[in-house]
C-alpha cells in the first residue's frame, strides 16, 4: 500500500463507522424480514390454496433457493438499475433479501397451514365459518405455533445472509469491518468483533428457537 | 324437520350411499346403526353441507343443504355436529373454544359470547374447566366440550358422529350421559353410533344402514329387539357377540 | 435484444465468455463435491460426540457448531482467507474457500446426522456390539447406513448450501463461477447479462446435484 495513512491505527472514529455498520446491518434485515414475511405469508396461502398459483409460482421459489445470495444482490443491483428503479444499496439489499425470504417464508406458511388437522377445520366450518373465518381464527393461529421456529431459522439466515450486501455497496457490518481491516490491518481485532457481533444475535436466538421446537413437538 | 330423500353419494368411483330416504322429526332422537363403511357417518356429514352429494336432496326446516343459493354457513349454525375424534381447538382454552363462533359467526359481543359460553359449559358439567386447555382435559371431557361448543351456537339440530369410539371405555358414560340430558331437553338428534345398548335405552327410531342404503327402520324394539330382515339380524348377531368392553370402547 | 428504458440487452459477448464461465462453473463443482465430503468425514464423529452430551470431544464439536451456525459463512471465510494472513500464513484463496465451506458444512451436518441419530433406535448399537463389533464397525456397517436414509433430504440440502456458499470466492479473488463472472463481465460492465447467465449455470448446477443424489440413494438403497 502506498497511500500515506496505510497501516494507521484503529481510531475513536472508527467505533462509529463500525457502529453505523452495525445500524446499517439491523435495518436491513429488520426491512427485508417486513416485506419477505409479508409478502412469504400471502404467497405461501396463495400456494396452499390454489393450484395455478402454485405451479406459476414454482419456479420462482425454487430459482430463489437455488442461486447464490452474492448473485441475486448483483441481479437485484443491476436490473433496479436498468429499469430506473432508485440507486440505493439499502434498496437493493431489501429487494434481494426480501425476495428470497419470501420464497422460502411461503414454503414454511403453506407447510405449517398443510399441517393443520383437518377435523380442526371441519369443526370450524361445521360451527358455521366461513372459509377466512376458518383460516383467520383456526388455521393461521395453529400454522402459527407449527411455523414460528422454522421462521426464526430464517431469519437468522437473512441476518448472515445481509453480510453480503456489501457486493453491492452497502456498508453492513461485514463490509465496514473490511474496509477497516483494509485500512488498519487490524486483521484479528476487528474480524473477531465481526464474529461476536453476529454470535451475539444469532446464538441466543436459535437457542430459543430450538426450545419453541421441542415445546411445540411434545 | 330434516327431510333426506333420495341422497346419493360418491368418492370417486367408490359409491358410499346408494338413495337415501330417511326424515328426522322435531324433538326425535333417530340413531344410525350399521357396519363400518356402510356411509352412516358420510350422510352425517351430508346432512350439515361439509360432504357434496351427488343426486337427491337435503331440506332442513325446508332450506336444501346442497343448493348453491343456500347460505351454507348460517343453515350450519342451526346443525351442531360432533365428530369422533375430539376436535377441541388445541389453541384455545375450554372457554374460548365455546365463544368463538358466537364471536365471530353469530357477532355477539366479546362479553355476551364468553357469558354464553359459559351457561354452555355448565350445561355439559365442565363449568369449573373454562380455563383449562384442551392438552389439559381427558377426552370425555373434550367431547363434551365439543358439545358445548356447538350447542353454543343455539343449533335446533345436533348431530353425533361416533362421538365415544375414540375414547376409553371408563369415559365413555359421562358423553351419553351428556347426551341423554340433551334428549330429556327435548333436543332433535341424529346419532350415529356403534353403541347398540345406547340405541335401544334412547333412541325413537333407530335406521339400520346397509351397503349405502336405508335397509330397516322403526323404533328400537322393532329394529333391535325383533329385526325382520336377514342382514339386520346378522349385523345385531355380530354386534351381541362381541365382549361388552369392546362394544363400549367402540360405540359408534 | 430488448430495448428497456433505453438499455439494450446484448448478449453476444456473453457467449463469447462462456469457456470462462464454464471452467469457473467446473471450480465451483470440484469445491462443493470435495467439501461435501470433507464436511461429512468431519460431521460423523462430531455427531457421535454431540450425543455423548460430555467430555472434551463434545465441548469440541458444540463449539464448531454454534460457531458454523451463528456466524455469516462469509465471515468464515474471511477467518481463513484474512484471519490466517495475518500471521502470514497465506493460503491459496482455492484453499481458504474449500476450508471455509467444508468448516461450514461439518458443522450443518453434524446437526443433521445427530437428528438422524436419535431416530435410529439405540437397541442397534447393542445388538451390534452383542455380534462383536467393535464400536466403530457398529457406526460404519450399522448406524450410518440408516441414519443416511433418515436425513437424506437434508443432508443433500445442505450440500446444495455448500455449493451456494462457494460462490464467496469472490470475495477473495477466486476465479469460481462468480469469480469468473466478475472478471469477465468488469471489461464490458455487462453485468446484469452476464449474472443472469450465471445464475442459470447456478441454477443447473444444483439441479444435476439434487438429481444425481436422488439418483445414488436409489442405487443404494434400491428404493
Amino acid at each position: 500500500m502506498q497511500f500515506q495513512f496505510a497501516n494507521q491505527g484503529l481510531a475513536w472514529s472508527d467505533a462509529y463507522f463500525l457502529a453505523q455498520g452495525l445500524l446499517n446491518t439491523v435495518r436491513l434485515a429488520a426491512a427485508a424480514t417486513l416485506v419477505g414475511t409479508l409478502a412469504g405469508i400471502v404467497l405461501g396461502w396463495l400456494r396452499t390454496v390454489s393450484m395455478t398459483v402454485r405451479i406459476a409460482t414454482a419456479p420462482f421459489i425454487d430459482i430463489l433457493r437455488s442461486v447464490p445470495m452474492i448473485i441475486q444482490l448483483i441481479l437485484a443491483n443491476s436490473l433496479l438499475s436498468i429499469l430506473g428503479f432508485g440507486t440505493s444499496p439499502f434498496w437493493f439489499g431489501t429487494v434481494a433479501l426480501g425476495a428470497w425470504m419470501s420464497a422460502v417464508t411461503a414454503e414454511v406458511v403453506r407447510a405449517s397451514l398443510l399441517s393443520v388437522p383437518v377435523q380442526y377445520r371441519k369443526s370450524a366450518r361445521s360451527l358455521g365459518m366461513n372459509g377466512y373465518q376458518e383460516l383467520l381464527y383456526i388455521s393461521m393461529p395453529l400454522a402459527f405455533r407449527t411455523g414460528l421456529a422454522p421462521w426464526i431459522g430464517l431469519v437468522l439466515s437473512l441476518i448472515k445472509d445481509s453480510a453480503l450486501a456489501g457486493v453491492v455497496g452497502y456498508i453492513e457490518y461485514m463490509r465496514s469491518t473490511q474496509i477497516l481491516i483494509t485500512r488498519t490491518h487490524e486483521t484479528w481485532l476487528l474480524l473477531m468483533g465481526a464474529g461476536l457481533f453476529y454470535f451475539l444475535i444469532c446464538y441466543p436466538v436459535s437457542r430459543y428457537s430450538r426450545h419453541l421446537e421441542r415445546k411445540v413437538r411434545v | 324437520m330434516i327431510r333426506i330423500s333420495n341422497v346419493q353419494k360418491a368418492f370417486g368411483s367408490v359409491i358410499v350411499l346408494k338413495g337415501i330416504d330417511l326424515t328426522v322429526e322435531k324433538g326425535e332422537l333417530v340413531c344410525l346403526i350399521g357396519a363400518s363403511g356402510s356411509g352412516k357417518s358420510t350422510l352425517l356429514q351430508c346432512i350439515n353441507g361439509l360432504e357434496p352429494i351427488q343426486g337427491g336432496e337435503i331440506l332442513v326446516d325446508g332450506i336444501s343443504v346442497h343448493d348453491p343459493k343456500t347460505d351454507i354457513n348460517k343453515l350450519r349454525s342451526k346443525l351442531g355436529i360432533v365428530f369422533q375424534q375430539y376436535n377441541a381447538f388445541p389453541h384455545l382454552t375450554a372457554l374460548e373454544n365455546v365463544a368463538l363462533a358466537p364471536r365471530v359467526v353469530s357477532k355477539r359481543s366479546r362479553a355476551v359470547a364468553r357469558a354464553l359460553a359459559q351457561k354452555h359449559l355448565e350445561h355439559v358439567g365442565l363449568g369449573d374447566k373454562g380455563d383449562s386447555l384442551p392438552s389439559q382435559l381427558s377426552g370425555g371431557q373434550q367431547q363434551r366440550l365439543a358439545i358445548a361448543r356447538a350447542l353454543a351456537m343455539e343449533p335446533s339440530y345436533m348431530l353425533f358422529d361416533e362421538v365415544t369410539s375414540a375414547l376409553d371405555p371408563e369415559l365413555v358414560g359421562e358423553v351419553l350421559e351428556t347426551m341423554r340430558l340433551l334428549k330429556s331437553e327435548g333436543m332433535t338428534m341424529v346419532v350415529v353410533t356403534h353403541d347398540i345398548n345406547f340405541a335401544r335405552e334412547s333412541a325413537d327410531r333407530v335406521a339400520f344402514l346397509c351397503q349405502g342404503e336405508v335397509c330397516e327402520i322403526g323404533t328400537a324394539e322393532e329394529v333391535i329387539d325383533n329385526p325382520r330382515k336377514e342382514q339386520t339380524q346378522k349385523f345385531l348377531r355380530r354386534e351381541n357377540r362381541k365382549p361388552l368392553e369392546i362394544v363400549r370402547s367402540s360405540v359408534a | 435484444m430488448i430495448g428497456m428504458n433505453g438499455y439494450q440487452f446484448y448478449w453476444s459477448i456473453v457467449w463469447d465468455s462462456l469457456p470462462l464461465l464454464l471452467a469457473g462453473a467446473w471450480v465451483t463443482i470440484q469445491i462443493t463435491i470435495l467439501a461435501f465430503i470433507i464436511g461429512t468425514l468431519i460431521a460423523m464423529p462430531m455427531a457421535v460426540a454431540r450425543q455423548q452430551g460430555e467430555g472434551w470431544a463434545y465441548r469440541f464439536s458444540t463449539w464448531w457448531v454454534e460457531l458454523s451456525r451463528n456466524t455469516p459463512a462469509v465471515f468464515q471465510l474471511y477467518l481463513f482467507y484474512f484471519g490466517l494472513g495475518a500471521f502470514h500464513i497465506n493460503i491459496p484463496s482455492y484453499a481458504a474457500v474449500l476450508i471455509s465451506v467444508s468448516f461450514n458444512n461439518a458443522g450443518y451436518m453434524t446437526e443433521i446426522f445427530r437428528g438422524g441419530l436419535n431416530a435410529i433406535p439405540r437397541q442397534q448399537l447393542s445388538a451390534s456390539r452383542s455380534l462383536g463389533m467393535t464400536s466403530p464397525q457398529s457406526f460404519i456397517h450399522v448406524i450410518f447406513p440408516q441414519m443416511f436414509k433418515v436425513i437424506f433430504l437434508a443432508y443433500v440440502t445442505q450440500g446444495i448450501w455448500g455449493m451456494l456458499n462457494t460462490s464467496f470466492g469472490m470475495l477473495v479473488g477466486l476465479q469460481e463461477l462468480s469469480g469468473a463472472t466478475q472478471y469477465a463481465q468488469s471489461a464490458s460492465f455487462r453485468t446484469f447479462e452476464f449474472f443472469l447467465v450465471t445464475a442459470l449455470i447456478y441454477y443447473l448446477i444444483a439441479k444435476g446435484l439434487q438429481f444425481s443424489s436422488h439418483l445414488a440413494f436409489r442405487l443404494i438403497y434400491r428404493s
